[in-house]
């Protein structure tokens, strides 16, 4: 019996259905389980993901594309697969992708998170035969504090940034974290100025009727008396840029899982670090698996081989597999 | 705890010195008076010994956290301190126990010391139970030790100067010497009020600038005086009123270091202040001891007589700023001289000698002499001009050092990791080795020496030639070949080349060179044989 799902050199291929998996080469035919960078690639003929995610793909790769979005659960046929989408917590619009083929399930998982984050969507385990994993945050110091606790931290840091006459700036991914952090500060009632990026993710989400806050798009006339006491969000690639030295003095806190490590926070010359993280930690990653039921596990983009082994010693096969995913939070280059 | 563990966790986020000072005075005017002397023994070398080691650690924890071994080293690997990993794998805290503050804890881990493994393991595992995570990370380097969070102890003084309103140098003072944090507060040991603290107070050193297109340009050679450029700790050496200091360059006392030295104080008469380097010396040969005898000398809190007895210290010394209580650095620099001869002549002990002046006529002669440089164990010559005053910090003009140039090696490179700070995302930590029969000797990591354009290639080589992964540390094809320099070279068991080099660093990228024509093992050895 053919696999449901195979590896090849273009990403994540289903033979009986003809299609592939967040393909990182153009496909004929893409299904997208969400629209960061590393998962959502241009070039392909046409793209299949949930109607949540159809905006952002648009935003991120044209107008033009030839998108077709679907409902959570709905099944679709393609070819001889059935595809279907199940909530994978990540961001808005992020999936699993479900692909069953003459009665053998896999679910591909894309990103996933375990905690429900509010905004993102609740991560539904989904019963398979063979499931494929990400590994991001596949090591056992990588347990994150529930998210209460790290807004705790965050508002304390805020309120004494104000203190001390120092601006708040937060670092975070433009697609996922920023929204996770607006929509979850909403209630600081503070007044959030955006960096260009993510301004413009914004304005997409909130005309597509997400329930975000505000957000005004800071420009060179922006005052820096506007700015006093309230909370400027910026992607990693403005840390530490001179964008960012006209707020001097300010205090930088950077939301990351990498913060998990001390000397990462040094590294990126952050005033604070809040390890919050769009990925399943340890624990979401061992529960996730868990529940699938799955008879075989691959591990793909993270700590693979690592989670891999740990996997088979506990009596779950399981195999590394090398793709072309990660980008976003996936590796401590672009340290988000 | 909860404070002290605050404190750590705000001092590693602040990059700023201010903000860093301000931390530390605060400490010092707010933490439990115990505390504050702890905090102040805990950076200023007088950690308690080590109760519990790294091994027991680490398998403690895995049996508390449920992991394998070589999942916890995965994780080691990536964190890179060992307390922290382990304080990211514990279980999460049970509470219940009321906080305890820190001297609390160290001084309970002291008491653990000749305690039987199971009573240790007891103790630990109940710590980790009750303690937060920020706490537990803390309280593990309780026990490791190295807190590395950019304070030194000149910084901690000035944090104690500013909460107390004291003096820096009268601080510096007080807190010297053998004390028990155990037996004394903070306010206690800075007002104790029987020494005059303007008696151990230094002058400010005066320092040598690279001489780089040799002394041609110096003019008359009979105006300049040559000596050795030894390779010991630069120290100042001071008596007055019965009292003996010895300063080191970072202007850290060191007297209870070199108990040989700190001897003279009976035989130096007060008001004498020497400019000198401190050096471990061989008598016999009548030259200074390999490097590595005077780092045993460093950094320990008890002397063994064995390292007494294998590295004797003595101070060789150079200039004479004071004599009768006079400060006489503005005479010249000859007449300082012969008024040092004189006291050395007088004192007559081997703890005190005289750095010996070259005899040379032209400086054709004075190149030769130093090519020697070698044979006494030193990196090349001073150039003092004779009749000079002793000056303040680094003016240029009067002191020159001259320096024989660098060992070099061909190595090829066999380990890539990545930088820190700004070359955070690059590969710019290599470690080399050198060819032994038909193996590879991995035997000096260096990090510098390349130009920011080079490090980007050989940046981009690693990351596609990377053969291995072991934690941060890349495993790359043996291709590039480069000339490492260093400025000695020891015999070494820690290392498994069995060498251990000083001062590594890259001298330039030999694309000239394959591989199978690198240095071997065999070289390095024939070197060390010539240095000993
Ligand atoms: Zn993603
Ligand atoms: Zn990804």
């Amino acid at each position: 019996m053919q696999p449901v799902l195979t590896f090849t050199e273009t990403g994540i291929y289903c033979p009986a259905g003809g299609f592939y998996i967040d393909p990182w080469k153009p496909a004929d035919r893409a299904v997208i389980t969400h629209a960061h960078a590393d998962h959502a690639r241009i070039g392909s003929r046409h793209y299949l993901c949930t109607k949540d995610s159809v905006p952002l793909l648009q935003l991120r790769l044209g107008k033009d594309i030839s998108v077709q979005g679907t409902g959570w659960g709905e099944t679709v046929k393609i070819g001889g697969a059935e595809v279907s989408f199940h909530p994978a917590g990540h961001m808005i619009g992020s999936a699993q992708v479900k692909v069953t083929v003459g009665g053998q399930t896999w679910v591909a998982s894309g990103d996933y998170k375990t905690e429900n984050d509010g905004i993102s969507g609740a991560f539904e385990p989904v019963r398979c035969h063979t499931f494929i994993t990400e590994s991001t945050f596949g090591l056992p110091i990588y347990r994150w504090r529930p998210q209460t606790a790290i807004f705790g931290d965050i508002e304390a840091w805020m309120r004494e940034n104000e203190a001390s006459g120092k601006q708040s700036i937060l670092v975070a991914y433009s697609l996922g974290k920023a929204q996770r952090l607006l929509y979850n500060l909403a209630h600081t009632g503070k007044r959030f100025f955006v960096h260009g990026a993510i301004y413009n993710a914004h304005q997409v989400l909130l005309s597509a009727g997400w329930p975000l806050p505000p957000v005004e798009l800071i420009t060179p006339e922006t005052p820096k008396s506007d700015l006093k006491g309230q909370l400027i969000i910026a992607p990693p690639s403005a840390a530490d840029s001179a964008w960012m030295k006209r707020f001097s003095p300010y205090s930088l806190g950077v939301c990351s899982g990498w913060m998990q490590v001390r000397g990462n926070a040094r590294r990126m010359n952050a005033d604070a670090g809040f390890a919050i993280s769009d990925h399943a930690d340890w624990t979401g990653l061992l529960q996730s698996i868990r529940a699938t039921h799955a008879e075989k596990v691959f591990v793909t983009h993270g700590f693979s081989s690592t989670l891999a082994r740990y996997l088979e010693e506990n009596n779950i096969p399981a195999e590394a597999v090398r793709t072309a995913f990660g980008g976003e939070e996936e590796t401590t280059e672009t340290t988000v | 705890m909860h404070q002290f563990s605050q404190l750590i966790s705000d001092l590693s986020h602040s990059t700023k010195t201010n903000e860093k000072l301000e931390l530390l005075s605060r400490y010092f005017s707010t933490a439990d008076e115990r505390d504050k002397a702890w905090m102040l023994a805990l950076f200023s070398g007088r950690r308690p010994k080590r109760a519990v080691n790294s091994a027991q650690l680490r398998r403690w924890c895995q049996e508390a956290a449920g992991l394998p071994e070589w999942l916890f080293n995965e994780c080691y690997h990536t964190v890179g301190d060992l307390a922290e990993t382990i304080a990211l794998l514990l279980p999460p805290p049970e509470r219940g126990e009321a906080p305890r503050p820190l001297h609390y804890w160290i001084e309970s881990l002291m008491l653990l010391e000749k305690a039987p493994e199971a009573e240790k393991q007891a103790f630990i595992r109940n710590a980790w139970e009750q303690l937060q995570p920020g706490e537990r990370f803390v309280f593990n380097k309780l026990i490791t030790g190295g807190f590395r969070i950019g304070v030194s102890q000149g910084a901690m003084v000035n944090a104690i100067a500013k909460a107390y309103g004291m003096e820096g140098a009268v601080v510096s003072h007080m807190i010297s010497g053998n004390w028990d944090p155990q037996q004394t507060t903070l306010p206690q040991l800075l007002h104790n009020h029987h020494n005059n603290p303007d008696d151990s107070r230094p002058y400010p050193f005066f320092l040598a600038h690279a001489l780089d297109g040799g002394p041609a340009t110096l003019g008359e050679p009979a105006e300049w005086q040559a000596e050795w450029k030894w390779d010991g700790i630069r120290g100042q050496l001071i008596r007055r009123n019965g009292q003996v200091f010895l300063w080191s360059r970072g202007e850290e006392l060191i007297t209870d270091k070199f108990p040989e030295i700190a001897g003279l104080l009976d035989y130096l008469p007060d008001g004498t202040v020497i400019d000198g380097e401190i050096l471990a010396w061989d008598e016999v040969l009548a030259r200074p001891l390999p490097f590595q005898n005077l780092q045993t000398r460093i950094g320990r809190k008890n002397l063994t007589k064995k390292q007494l007895q294998e590295s004797p210290v003595v101070l060789l010394a150079y200039d004479l700023m004071e004599w009768n209580g006079q400060d006489i650095r503005l005479l010249p620099l000859r007449d300082r001289r012969l008024q040092l001869e004189a006291l050395a002549d007088s004192v007559n002990q081997p703890a005190l000698k005289i750095s010996p002046l070259i005899t040379y006529t032209d400086w054709d002669e004075l190149a030769t002499i130093r090519a020697q440089s070698r044979d006494n164990n030193s990196e090349g010559l001073m150039l003092k001009n004779a009749g000079s005053t002793y000056q303040v910090g680094r003016r240029r003009g009067d002191w020159w050092k001259w320096k024989v140039d660098p060992f070099t090696v061909d190595a090829v490179m066999v380990y890539a990791q990545k930088g820190h700070g700004r070359r955070s995302n690059l590969y710019t930590d290599y470690t080399f080795a050198v060819r032994n029969g038909d193996q590879l000797v991995p035997f000096a990591k260096a990090y510098s020496g390349l130009t920011d354009v080079e490090i980007g290639q050989v940046d981009a080589w690693v990351k596609k030639h990377a053969v291995e992964k072991f934690g941060p540390v890349r495993t790359v094809k043996p291709e590039l070949v480069f000339e490492i320099a260093f400025e000695g070279i020891a015999a070494s068991n820690r290392h498994k080349s069995g060498i251990a080099l000083r001062f590594p660093r890259i001298h330039r990228w030999r694309h000239d060179k394959p591989v199978s024509e690198i240095n071997t093992l065999d070289d390095l050895k024939q070197l060390l044989e010539q240095q000993s």
